[in-house]
């Protein structure tokens, strides 16, 4: 196992390295947040944390319902989030724990509709929210979305693993109901599983750029990346506060790193490792 | 009596109960609307008119993209972002993973956090970041880099090599947390007995992790090529739809967009994505001839 010593600072170098090219734009939009406009872009540009946070936000709030958008973003957030661990984890009990009929055919759908290209869905997507009247509308973003086909597929691998089935047996003969057991047997043992697949639920929400960029019209209603890129204009971006914006939409999620990264990528692999 | 006939038809319901408002929803907002893209397709229709104003035009639509000088650079451009960005990020990967792996103890998981940090963040606040990063005067990138200032995202000789970096940035992590996963997996008792019959490193990486990690560059490179021919956040946010250059830069799912939501075309545009679909679907075919089938082979 012993490599050579030169070669193993060779490496250690270049993934350092690495690791700043990966690191820096996050430290750049933190540092660019607490700067004006002009100080940006001057020689040599700002490294260090300056003072102008606050009048970022200022700018801000001037220029967007920056609060609102914000506001939006948790909305659609936790509601697509609450609604794909309740859809998901009640289909994935189904899978995991009954047998019935057509079980296997409706369960290659779930999986095969994992496999079908988002933009597909682009165009008639945006057509089908528009002929129900939902353009311009939170729903739009978080109805289509509400039982995801991976968490189906994660919730049944957790279900089918974790779940001891004399507990469903035994409840069932003291008189509970299917949905009963679900509720109090299954699904106090989801814990850790719910977890993550909340956590990447709401963060695939948070990202989502060309959902909200299809179905949503005016500015009261963007999302926070929808407001920030409306900001963005060819001459006359204010750029410390679309810095400052973006720290924001940054911030949740490098937190959630923090406290749940193993979890996190955890989840996200987990189609990868079964396929 | 009655409880019981209850009960029984309660637990024969019950599954198809619970998986029924997946079902409704895919029906709804996915299996519907994919069929209806492909009426759509072959249609000509004025979507403010109503759907009365369908006109029937057979393959007209998919002959109009297909001799579209600008569907075809968008695909050339498409073509290029995913060699461009994404071969380096498996090559880049799979190496990395094997280090991370065999020689990283304590500072794993910080590292490895660090590198799949782009892949979860906001793809409008990245592209952001790297408009500011790359811009002409005073960008960083250009203050770092010797050379007289390059106009990164305002030249199309620039702006494609700067897109495919910043979705290789993006995307780096991603690969490396899928090899890390699939290397997890394999038994350390296999390279202690290479060791014992005096394999290098380097033989061992030939012949024991590459083989075993087949299945998961097959698994890999398909989501990559998946992911690359849809590419649209961030050429999209990076240069401005209004700029000079942002034609030399659009991507196939670019151009659909705009054939949709600028021109109004939404026939073309459904025939657009059809096409797009049948190069994705070639393209996974051949992948799964080049690594899927013998990877399978050694499985099992």
């Amino acid at each position: 196992m012993a490599a050579k010593p030169h070669g193993r600072w060779i490496a250690a170098l270049l993934l350092g390295a690495g690791l700043l090219i990966l690191v820096a734009p996050f430290y750049f939009t933190f540092v660019f947040a607490t700067h004006e406009r002009a100080q940006i872009f001057s020689a040599p540009p700002p490294l260090w944390f300056g003072a102008q946070f606050l009048g970022n936000l200022q700018l801000l709030t001037e220029r967007l319902p920056f609060w609102r958008n914000v506001g939006m973003s948790i909305y659609v957030g936790l509601m697509t989030t609450a609604l794909n661990l309740l859809l998901c984890s009640l289909a994935g009990f189904a899978f995991a724990v009954y047998e019935f009929r057509f079980k296997r055919g409706l369960f290659a759908c779930v999986v095969g509709s994992m496999m079908l290209p988002s933009f597909l869905n682009m165009i008639p997507g945006y057509l089908v929210v528009d002929a129900l009247g939902w353009i311009d509308q939170p729903r739009a973003l978080y109805i289509p979305a509400a039982a995801g086909a991976l968490g189906i597929f994660m919730m049944r691998q957790y279900i089918a693993s974790a779940i001891p089935f004399e507990l469903l047996d035994a409840a069932r003969m003291d008189g509970c109901s299917e949905l009963r057991i679900f509720r109090s047997v299954v699904l106090p043992l989801l814990g850790p599983a719910l977890g993550t697949l909340g956590l990447i639920t709401f963060i695939a929400s948070w990202n989502n750029f060309v959902g909200p960029l299809v179905v949503l019209r005016s500015v009261e209603q963007y999302t926070l990346p929808l407001a920030l890129r409306s900001m963005q204009s060819p001459n006359n971006t204010e750029w410390g506060a679309l810095m400052a914006g973006s720290a924001i939409a940054m911030l949740p999620l490098l937190l959630a790193f923090v406290f749940f990264a193993k979890r996190l990528v955890a989840g996200l692999t987990a189609g990868a490792v079964r396929g | 009596m009655k409880t019981l006939l209850r009960q029984l038809g309660g637990r024969a319901a019950a599954p198809y109960l619970f998986v029924a408002p997946f079902f409704l929803l895919f029906a709804a907002f996915g299996l519907f609307p994919l069929l209806f893209s492909i009426v759509l397709s072959l249609h000509q229709w004025d979507a403010s008119a109503g759907l009365g104003a369908m006109q029937w035009v057979g393959l007209q639509n998919y002959w109009y993209a297909l001799t579209d000088p600008w569907f075809r650079s968008s695909l050339g451009h498409t073509f290029w972002y995913g060699l461009a960005a994404g071969l380096p990020q498996h090559l880049l990967a799979l190496p990395l993973a094997y280090y991370i792996h065999r020689r990283l103890k304590r500072s794993r998981n910080f590292v490895v956090g660090s590198y799949f940090l782009p892949y979860i963040t906001s793809s409008v606040a990245i592209a952001l970041i790297f408009s500011t990063l790359l811009s002409k005067d005073f960008g960083f990138i250009n203050l770092i880099l010797p050379g007289a200032p390059r106009d990164w995202l305002g030249d199309a000789d620039y702006a494609m090599p700067a897109i495919a970096f910043v979705v290789f940035w993006r995307y780096l992590g991603w690969n490396l947390v899928l090899y890390l996963s699939a290397l997890q997996v394999i038994d350390e008792s296999l390279y202690e007995a290479a060791t014992l019959d005096g394999a290098g490193p380097w033989q061992q990486f030939r012949h024991i992790t590459l083989p075993l990690l087949r299945p998961m560059i097959y698994f890999a490179v398909t989501m990559t090529i998946i992911g690359s021919l849809q590419l649209f956040d961030e050429p999209f946010i990076l240069v401005d739809s209004e700029s000079g250059v942002a034609p030399a830069v659009m991507t196939t799912a670019m151009f659909m967009y705009r054939m949709a939501f600028s021109y109004g075309d939404f026939g073309t545009a459904s025939a657009i994505s059809w096409l797009l679909f049948l190069v994705i679907a070639a393209l996974s075919w051949g992948n799964h001839r080049l690594f899927g089938q013998a990877g399978g082979e050694h499985g099992r």
